[in-house]
């Protein structure tokens, strides 16, 4: 009997170090990130040309293959999820387009790189560009949109849909004008997370939109190349030609991180509270 | 009543009935689009290096000489010792969430793993680079480069996965069955140790397979601080290379369609070939498992 | 009177169950119909078939006739949308949409292609007024409809049917969620309606179809085992099982 005692409180310590060890780590990484960056971070860094040591070209890059990647994922993503939510009766087709997101989904990202360089690079002839990086980049976010368009369509309850059904309305509209709306800040929720993830992506850029930026800036032409941020950070690392190169790295690197975070706080923070009440209150 | 919009509204259903199908059929258009493609530039590279040879040789040196033995070694050691470390913490965490830790701490501790996912793997091979290396350099006398930084910094990158999909699963574990423990006077840890693991065993290798998957395809982070020597390693602190690194480091410098550049679409299609199958292993085993079960 | 449904010889499966056998009955125009029996017994599935709602669920067979107005309802040439616009229904838990009273109310006639503001503010009124709603909710119709009460939910789920202005309305024990003065009124409201529609209305409430059906189904197991004048099957049922089920020996 002591001996059962003894063993739950030790299991017990340990239980209570491992989750105390993560959430320091966690502290560590980003106090070390922050700290490192905010001696070098500057209105001049952030957003001034290359040309004065700043990363204000990368930083545009990152937004804009960032939002032409969800110009071609969400449609797509957003209409599959509908599909499997909506539409979909269990069977074969079901199945392999379930089994097909989910693999999509664990397709590592230097793969989709390498498949943008054959088909967007290549095929298509397009070179390394803005244009070509946003495509491939969308394979990354797409099987996330679609499972999480899935989820939270499903969230929906089905009196909504049969309530809608027996007014006379058609499925388009009953998904248009109750479904979709009822789930509209999931689905705002789970674009947040797909674009935090893009943000940071570096691997299906490299050989995609390429590691060099336009002469110009900021630069809307798609068809040129676009190094983003996090691409930056990974050459500059690689290249020690680079005047300060590891002030510029943890300039970037902070401001990844700052991006990402205010992705999740400042949207993805607030769309979640809102429905956890919603969801408390009805 | 108006016909007319009644129609209309009919024809407006069908179209977007087939939008709806045709988004899902380009998902599944695409994962075959990528395996067919990859796999054909992979495959040509056989027309130039020997199969056997490719596979089993273990001196990297093209143009002339492709044994891919030390990548395939780098990356299985990376994931292996990357699990090793981050698999049991992260499980720990996800008990400690589930079940031990108080609602306020657990409430801090859900966005936190939320944000490890967060931070880019670039920054973590950042971090890696100026935090740990000089750390290890400095115990081993060497460059500190390696398979052991490396599965450092990629254990902590799979921590979200492992806790995520661990948590769920111990959450999903009916309470009546945890209640019956303490009725019968276990402890804490007894009921977690004997009903609540066995009873969510299936999520959580589900947990460990998707956190392998995430391990052994992750590029930027082990490009950064595994050292790319194309050799095989000799110790867990000598500068090596998985094939993650390999292509992207290489990629740029090799002519479209030469053996060289094929090869390392093929190590690509093995990379691709070996997620899909943990994919496959985790639905087709544990699901079936979890199936059988009940 | 003239007959708005006739059933014939219907039979319904789920999966390899028979879930309703030989079913015939004529259903009048603006009557009131109650189809009453024990859980599970088939009084909803039934319901469910004369606006085509088991469509949704999968693994469902039928066989036999269903008229609406003498035109089979499971024919080639029939669309179930307009079937459905016809043939309207009310749900057993209240179940407004997450947008506002008016919206809710506006929802059937905006699908159905009405735009103009006027007409649409003439609708929502008349349609709360006739589900007898519009008194507690005139000076609240731009705020969500899930704010109201249980009753009052309710009511405007049956003012959003009669703003499509079907020709029938099912409704599924529309009373069960709900308290017994929320109860009355509906029972109230439904003794209005039937003057210009025609209901069918499933009840696990025996004193309920008593006080507002003018006819009476029962069913057990999936048959349906009488039907008649709601007075004759309460006072003089001819079946044995019926009049166990009435006097409240089983069930």
């Amino acid at each position: 009997m002591t001996g059962n005692r003894l063993g739950n409180t030790v299991a017990t310590a340990i239980l209570w170090a491992a989750g105390f060890f993560i959430l320091g780590l966690l502290v560590f990484f980003l106090a070390y990130i922050l700290g490192q960056g905010f001696k070098v971070l500057s209105l001049e860094f952030v957003f001034g040309p290359a040309a004065n040591g700043g990363v204000g070209p990368q930083l545009f890059n990152t937004f804009y293959i960032l939002v032409l990647s969800l110009l071609f994922s969400v449609p797509i993503g957003v209409g599959s999820g509908i599909y499997l939510a909506e539409y979909a009766k269990p069977g074969r087709l079901t199945n392999l387009i379930r089994l097909s997101t989910e693999c999509l989904a664990t397709v590592p990202s230097i793969v989709l790189g390498l498949f943008g360089l054959i088909i967007f690079v290549n095929f298509m002839g397009l070179g390394f560009t803005i244009l070509g990086g946003a495509a491939a980049l969308a394979l990354l976010n797409l099987p996330v949109l679609v499972r999480v368009t899935e989820e939270s369509l499903r969230t929906v309850p089905h009196a909504y849909r049969e309530g809608s059904l027996a007014l006379g309305s058609t499925q388009w509209q009953t998904i248009r004008r109750v479904v979709l709306p009822s789930s509209l800040l999931g689905l705002i929720t789970g674009i947040t997370l797909v674009s935090g993830r893009a943000i940071g992506e570096a691997a299906v850029l490299v050989f995609t939109a390429g590691t060099s930026v336009s002469r110009h800036y900021p630069d809307f032409n798609p068809l040129v190349s676009g190094e983003t941020l996090a691409v930056h950070l990974w050459y500059v690392r690689g290249e020690p030609l680079v005047a300060n190169a590891e002030a510029v790295a943890a300039g970037s690197a902070a401001l990844l991180v700052l991006v990402v975070l205010f992705f999740n706080l400042a949207i993805g923070l607030p769309a979640r509270i809102y429905q956890r009440r919603l969801r408390g209150s009805s | 009543m108006n016909n007319r919009h009644l129609n209309s509204q009919l024809a407006y259903d069908k179209l977007f009935r087939y939008i709806f199908i045709v988004s899902a059929v380009i998902v599944g258009v695409i994962i075959f689009s990528i395996i067919l493609f990859v796999s054909k530039q992979g495959l040509q590279t056989f027309q130039d290096v020997s199969f056997w040879d490719f596979h089993t040789g273990t001196v990297w040196n093209p143009p002339g000489q492709y044994g891919a033995l030390p990548f395939v070694f780098g990356s299985v050691a990376v994931t292996l010792l990357a699990i090793a470390l981050g698999g049991p913490l992260g499980l720990a965490g996800a008990i400690f969430m589930a079940k031990v830790a108080p609602p306020w701490i657990r409430e801090i501790m859900r966005p936190a793993t939320d944000l490890f996912v967060g931070i880019p793997s670039v920054v973590y091979g950042w971090v890696g680079l100026t935090v740990f290396l000089p750390i290890i350099s400095k115990y081993t006398g060497g460059p500190g480069f390696g398979l052991f930084l490396a599965g450092v910094i990629l254990a902590i990158m799979i921590l979200p996965t492992v806790i995520s999909i661990s948590e769920d699963a111990l959450r999903s574990v009916p309470k009546t069955l945890e209640a019956g423990s303490y009725a019968l006077g276990a402890t804490r840890w007894q009921t977690i140790y004997r009903v609540l693991i066995p009873a969510s065993l299936p999520g959580l290798v589900t947990a460990v397979i998707l956190a392998m998957a995430r391990a052994i395809g992750e590029t930027m982070a082990v490009a950064m601080v595994i050292g790319n020597s194309p050799q095989l390693a000799s110790s867990l602190f000598a500068p090596t290379a998985t094939l993650t690194t390999e292509i992207i480091l290489n990629m740029g410098q090799t002519p479209f369609g030469s053996p060289w550049n094929n090869a390392l679409f093929y190590m690509a299609f093995m990379l691709l070939m070996v997620s899909l199958s943990m994919i496959l292993l985790i639905r087709f085993v544990v699901n079936r498992r979890l199936a059988n079960d009940r | 009177m003239e007959n708005k449904f006739v059933v014939h010889d219907l039979n319904l499966y789920y999966k390899d169950v028979q879930a309703l056998r030989n079913i015939s009955m004529d259903i009048k125009k603006q009557q009131i119909t109650a189809l009453i029996g024990p859980s599970g017994c088939g009084k909803t599935t039934f319901l469910r078939v004369l606006n085509r709602m088991n469509d949704l669920i999968e693994g469902v067979r039928i066989d036999g006739k269903v008229l609406l107005d003498d035109q089979d309802i499971f024919g080639p040439d029939v669309d179930v949308v307009y079937l459905r616009k016809r043939v309207g229904m009310v749900f057993q838990r209240p179940n407004p949409f997450p947008m506002s009273v008016y919206d809710n109310v506006a929802y059937g006639p905006r699908i159905h292609g009405q735009r103009n503001k006027n007409k649409l503010d003439e609708i929502v009124e008349k349609s709360l007024r006739s589900a007898a709603l519009w008194d507690e909710v005139s000076n609240r119709l731009f705020k969500s409809a899930l704010g109201l009460s249980g009753g009052q939910q309710q009511r405007l789920c049956i003012a959003r049917l009669l703003a499509v202005e079907p020709e029938v309305v099912l409704m599924d024990e529309p009373t069960s969620a709900l308290d017994p003065l929320s109860t009355l009124k509906i029972e109230e409201l439904l003794r209005d309606l039937k003057n210009h529609y025609t209901i069918v209305i499933v009840t696990h409430n025996m004193q309920q179809a008593a006080r507002v059906s003018d006819s009476t189904a029962f069913f057990l197991n999936g048959d349906m085992v009488e039907f008649g004048p709601t007075e004759t099957l309460f006072t003089r049922p001819t079946d044995q099982r019926t009049e166990d089920y009435i006097t409240g020996r089983f069930g």
